[in-house]
């Protein structure tokens, strides 16, 4: 029993009391399970599991910390309408945002943030991390925190292309299904079909063999495997707009079929068609990495975080951590948008579980 | 009885007429290759002499629609014709791998569908208390890291650096079947963190979906226990998305399945289909594509099969 453990148990155990004795039951719950659960990983895994438990409460605390602070920040600089909605995040989509709006500064900004050049050798290989070299060097000598900063470039950026391009297919083929339908929509629904019935990563492999591996390729590839998602909900949700009687309206006075999509249909559908791009594109995003992973994304030198893993896999039977700082990047910027789409999910549906 | 046999039926034809539209996309998508297999496999520098008796000994000089069905009849026996690279035969290479990758696909399932059938029935009945949104955010957390993240993170802290289990699952034939267990944990334990994820949030839903259902207030108002509620109430009603939920994150697997395999080095389908890719051996990839997609197409059928076989109402359809 040193002081750390004492001071542990001490803190927790008043915390709980504290909320017990306000009667917030929920947070008194929260913690009291929480000193039981570490009662049995201190007896399991002694001093450092309790420390590994302090250590991510702590970093919890700060990422609540950050992201309150952010939705402050964000409810003070934008204007009322947008400000009033923004009151209504759960700390987990500000959160989301926070890490969203980091990104993309790391990426526009990349060659003024970034020490070094993506594909420039500047030391040995696995060079351990110095005063240099913030993460250390890659398998070739890179700077790998160098490269981390490219990466939010070229991976976020290559599944933006292939997301945009994925929402304007799929959109595009489900407004006209659904204000055409007849055979066009028949046609549309059976080629989303099969396409869906084909898992992703497979379906990419097999065209990545044919094709080959350079970008063009892969987005293509991508946009045609997730557009069917989008096909299918623009065709339900304008499905539900189009029998609206100001449609029928607007079809009384002439107006084309693009005059109807464009100024009746769209506005009317997008919230929910914001919500899936988001989502659509956590699944491009994850297939390109795994692709890249494979080998077969983005091509070096170019930096890339899903072959940034590979490529310095060798380095975790060592006990590096540094080879999964490019996959948590993955995952981190996943997580946010995730966060994101669910508090905007929760808001367009009015949706109030029981 | 008559009905429901008839609608089986008629989803199975359903997924059969999907089975052959891929064969066909699988087939005829290697057609689309600029020039043919045999100008692919022997490069640009190949003369026209080699190219042309390649080509003959592929078959190539036949009508694409005529290989094609000779493919197809291949594939039903079981013969996908020999690899461009080894010239060893397709079924051999793949069949000990297939066996491998169900195995594992089987172990992971086993542990991962009762684990979250369980949880995901009690962050339900927990909802909207602050450990239905930890939970929420530890699966939102699962699911949005891309596999090989969780599978090296468990490589580091598991085998690394306490040294429990293998970082790399090499298979030998006299293994004993606890060794194989202990072998494979690891894998196994990265595809049962994601599918968890998954089938806790989908069971979640459903059985939330559930209780909003006016039997079920009605049963609460007439004094029934909560345990009551559910077991008698809701959990017959909710065996059909729970089938549903099981069949559809299967069917994940199979795709969770190929980065898993590359990660920890295990010798199973998805393996070689990656390696088949990088070296444009379209036969294997042909065999493999075929026969991922014919495991997905039969799990998504089972869940609508299972679907109609539990939901009363589905038997009926108007």
């Amino acid at each position: 029993m040193n002081s750390f453990v004492i001071g542990y148990y001490a803190l927790l155990i008043g915390a709980s009391c504290l909320a017990a004795y306000f009667k917030q039951r929920q947070i008194f719950l929260l913690i009291f399970s929480l000193t039981l659960v570490s009662f049995v990983t201190g007896i399991v895994g002694g001093v450092p599991a309790l420390r590994f438990i302090t250590i991510a409460a702590g970093l919890l605390a700060l990422a609540a910390g950050v992201s309150y602070a952010f939705r402050e920040f964000l409810i003070i600089i934008t204007p009322e309408g947008v400000a009033k909605e923004l009151r209504t995040a759960p700390l987990t989509a500000a959160f989301g945002m926070f890490v969203i709006f980091t990104y993309a500064i790391a990426g526009i900004f990349a060659p003024v943030i970034a020490p070094f050049g993506e594909a420039e050798v500047i030391s040995s290989a696995f060079a351990p991390a110095d005063e240099n070299m913030l993460l250390g060097a890659d398998q070739l000598g890179r700077d790998m925190f160098s490269r981390i900063i490219y990466g939010a470039r070229n991976s976020v950026g290559l599944a933006l292309t292939a997301t945009g391009l994925a929402f304007i297919l799929g959109a595009f083929a489900g407004l006209m299904a659904a204000t055409k339908g007849g055979w066009f929509d028949q046609l549309m629904g059976r080629v989303a079909d099969v396409i869906m019935s084909v898992p992703s990563l497979i379906f990419a492999l097999l065209m990545l063999s044919i094709f080959g591996t350079s970008l063009v390729v892969i987005v293509i590839i991508v946009a045609l495997i997730y557009s069917p998602r989008v096909f299918r909900l623009t065709r339900a949700v304008a499905g539900n707009v189009v029998v609206m009687d100001y449609i029928e309206a607007a079809k009384l006075r002439g107006e084309g079929n693009w005059y109807l999509i464009r100024k009746e249909i769209l506005p009317n559908s997008t919230a929910p068609l914001v919500a899936e791009f988001g989502l659509e594109f956590c699944f491009v995003f994850l297939l390109i990495a795994g692709l890249s992973f494979l080998g077969l994304g983005i091509q070096p030198p170019t930096a890339d975080w899903g072959s940034m893993v590979r490529e310095n896999a060798t380095l975790i039977s060592f006990g590096e951590l540094t080879p999964l700082i490019p996959a948590a990047a993955i995952a981190l910027l996943t997580v946010a948008v995730n966060f994101v789409v669910d508090w905007m999910l929760f808001r367009s549906s009015g949706l109030k579980e029981v | 009885m008559g009905d429901i046999l008839q609608l089986v039926l008629k989803r199975l034809g359903l997924g059969l007429i999907t089975l052959l539209v891929i064969s066909f996309l699988i087939f005829f998508a290697v057609e689309l290759l600029p020039g043919d297999i045999a100008q692919a496999v022997l490069g640009q520098a190949a003369t026209p002499e080699t190219v042309a008796a390649l080509r003959e000994k592929m078959g190539l000089d036949q009508p694409a629609l005529v290989r094609y069905f000779q493919w197809l009849g291949g594939a039903v026996t079981g013969d996908f014709g020999t690899s461009l690279i080894s010239g060893e035969r397709v079924s051999e290479a793949i069949s000990d791998r297939f066996i491998n990758t169900l195995f594992l696909a089987t172990y992971a399932a086993v542990i991962a569908v009762p684990i979250s059938i369980i949880l995901g029935v009690i962050v339900a009945l927990l909802r909207n208390t602050i450990f239905d949104r930890v939970a929420n955010v530890v699966t939102l957390t699962s699911i949005s890291s891309p596999e090989f993240f969780l599978g090296y993170i468990l490589i580091l802290y598991l085998a690394v650096k306490t040294q429990y289990f293998p970082a790399i699952a090499s298979l030998s034939s006299d293994m004993s079947f606890g060794e194989l267990l202990h072998r494979t944990f690891l894998p196994a334990l990265t595809l049962v963190l994601v599918v968890t994820a998954h089938m806790m949030r989908m069971t979640r839903a459903a059985i939330i979906n559930l209780l909003a259902s006016p039997y079920i207030e009605m049963a609460r108002l007439k004094g029934v226990p909560p345990w009551k509620v559910i077991v008698k109430h809701a959990l017959p009603n909710a065996w059909a998305p729970i089938i549903n939920v099981v069949a559809l994150n299967l069917a994940y697997l199979i795709t969770g399945v190929v980065l898993v395999e590359v990660v920890f080095v295990y010798p199973g389908i998805g393996q070689l289909l990656v390696d088949a890719v990088s070296k444009r051996d379209f036969p294997i990839v042909q065999a493999c594509c075929l026969i991922f997609a014919a495991t997905f197409i039969l799990l998504n059928l089972a869940a609508d099969v299972g679907a109609i076989l539990t939901n009363p109402r589905l038997r009926h359809p108007k």
